[in-house]
């Protein structure tokens, strides 16, 4: 089982804060991130490859999943 | 269903196109300064708020009240992109009274300052020298703020909610702009417009609009904030923000330098006073109320075209602070601050740190509350 976060409805800059928390903390492995808006998508992402993760972006619906692997 | 996303779609984000905003935004700024609008005023999100707010009667300024429909643009502009691009979200429930707060101080520390964080970057483009300690006292303010975000500060998940509420800002914006263009006078004098000083001065109705929808559109797509710009780069080293906030500043530096209006000094500077501790201590409170709302009053406005409504509760705020600046005199004018301006700011400053205390794991570990 992944380790996963909701970060739908944190405004900026929780979410990316709370993802960078946990990546740092995991160091290694497979994180799934729930998104509700693209800002919060883009940040999240550009940190994360930034930071030297892989990024995936997956709509569902009007959300997002994002799967952040090292 | 699960769809992977479309690249374009995340296009716009890359950071030329950041970069692109700022330049948009500072030539813009510099040529509706020559088109009109107040000297190093081509754009500036707080004193246009406050503009409107007096042009509806909610303040007695006589000198600054005038509709700007570059308010309206940005709205608009950020709505038009929202809907092509599937992000108009209507959402609402984050503290909505506490955002109006932190936008009511914000507006009365930028009042103290003159100006908004995109004018300080216009006024140092234009050679107004007091607007670097109002640029330190936003920095110091923003910094402030993300010892709170550090400390866990939240002011609680929004919620998704019906479409009707995303779209009641977007129709206000466009009632402004009806009452602006056709200008009804009522026997209580409304709609107010000044006839001197800098409500006075503006560029065209149609061609403010047209950049500002231009702006609202780019600004929505790139997530253009001149306070998550410092504040990104301070807490998690990401420097794409602040590529297009420094783009702003260079642009409007080389328009006003092109233009002739670029007239360096901390004297005479127009709308702008030269108290140095108060230009400072103004943004300090503006820093923390916008980094405590999560963004600066522009983006402000581009959340709420994207149908945030907390975002238009702190834009409400703002306008309320506007007003109550004006008529409790706390805002500065030319000659310096008022004597109610620095009180005003250390109230507002208290009122700051106790939202984030409070907000954030140093208050809520005595509530023995979650960080939810």
């Amino acid at each position: 089982m992944n380790k996963n976060i909701d970060v739908r409805g944190l405004s900026c800059p929780l979410p990316v804060v709370a993802v960078r928390k946990e990546l740092q903390k995991i160091k290694k492995g497979i994180l799934e991130v729930l998104v509700d808006t693209g800002t919060a998508r883009d940040n999240i992402k550009r940190m994360a490859t930034n930071e030297g993760w892989k990024v995936e972006v997956k709509e569902e619906g009007d959300e997002y999943l994002l799967l952040i692997s090292k | 269903m699960i769809n992977n996303s479309n690249g374009w779609k995340e296009f716009f984000s890359s950071r030329k196109n950041v970069i692109f905003t700022g330049i948009f935004i500072g030539i813009s700024a510099a040529f509706l300064q020559k088109l009109g609008n107040p000297p190093n005023m081509g754009i500036c999100v707080a004193c246009m708020l406050r503009d409107t707010a007096g042009a509806l009667g909610l303040h007695r300024a006589e000198v600054v009240q005038y509709i700007r429909p570059e308010i309206s643009g940005f709205v608009l502009g950020s709505l038009i992109a929202a809907l092509i691009f599937k992000e108009f979200k209507p959402r609402a429930g984050s503290a909505p009274l506490v955002r109006l707060v932190l936008g009511f101080w914000a507006m009365v520390g930028s009042l103290v300052f003159l100006g908004c964080p995109w004018r300080t970057l216009l006024r140092l483009a234009g050679g107004d020298g007091n607007a670097l300690f109002g640029l330190v006292g936003l920095i110091v303010g923003i910094i402030i703020g993300i010892f709170f975000i550090k400390a866990g500060y939240n002011l609680g998940r929004n919620e998704r909610t019906y479409p009707l509420v995303g779209w009641i800002m977007p129709v206000v914006m466009v009632v402004l702009l009806l009452l602006l263009i056709f200008r009804p006078q009522l026997p209580s004098g409304a709609v107010f417009f000044s006839r001197q000083g800098p409500g006075a001065q503006h560029a065209p109705i149609f061609i403010a609009l047209l950049v500002a929808l231009g702006i609202g559109f780019l600004a929505q797509r790139t997530r253009f904030c001149t306070v998550a710009a410092v504040r990104d780069v301070i807490l998690i080293r990401d420097n794409y923000l602040i590529t297009g906030v420094i783009s702003l500043w260079l642009a409007a530096f080389i328009s006003n330098l092109l233009l002739g209006q670029f007239h360096p000094g901390f004297t005479g500077q127009p709308i702008a006073h030269s108290s140095q501790l108060w230009n400072f201590g103004g943004m300090v409170l503006a820093g923390l109320a916008f980094t405590l709302a999560g963004g600066c009053p522009g983006r402000q406005l581009f959340l709420t075209g994207e149908g945030d409504a907390d975002a238009a509760f702190f834009i409400l705020g703002m306008m309320g602070g506007a007003s109550f600046a004006h008529n409790f005199a706390t805002a500065s004018s030319s000659t310096g601050p008022s004597p109610w301006g620095p009180p005003a700011v250390i109230i507002g400053f208290i009122v700051c740190l106790i939202i984030g205390f409070s907000r954030s794991d140093l208050g809520r570990a005595k509530e023995g509350e979650k960080n939810e």
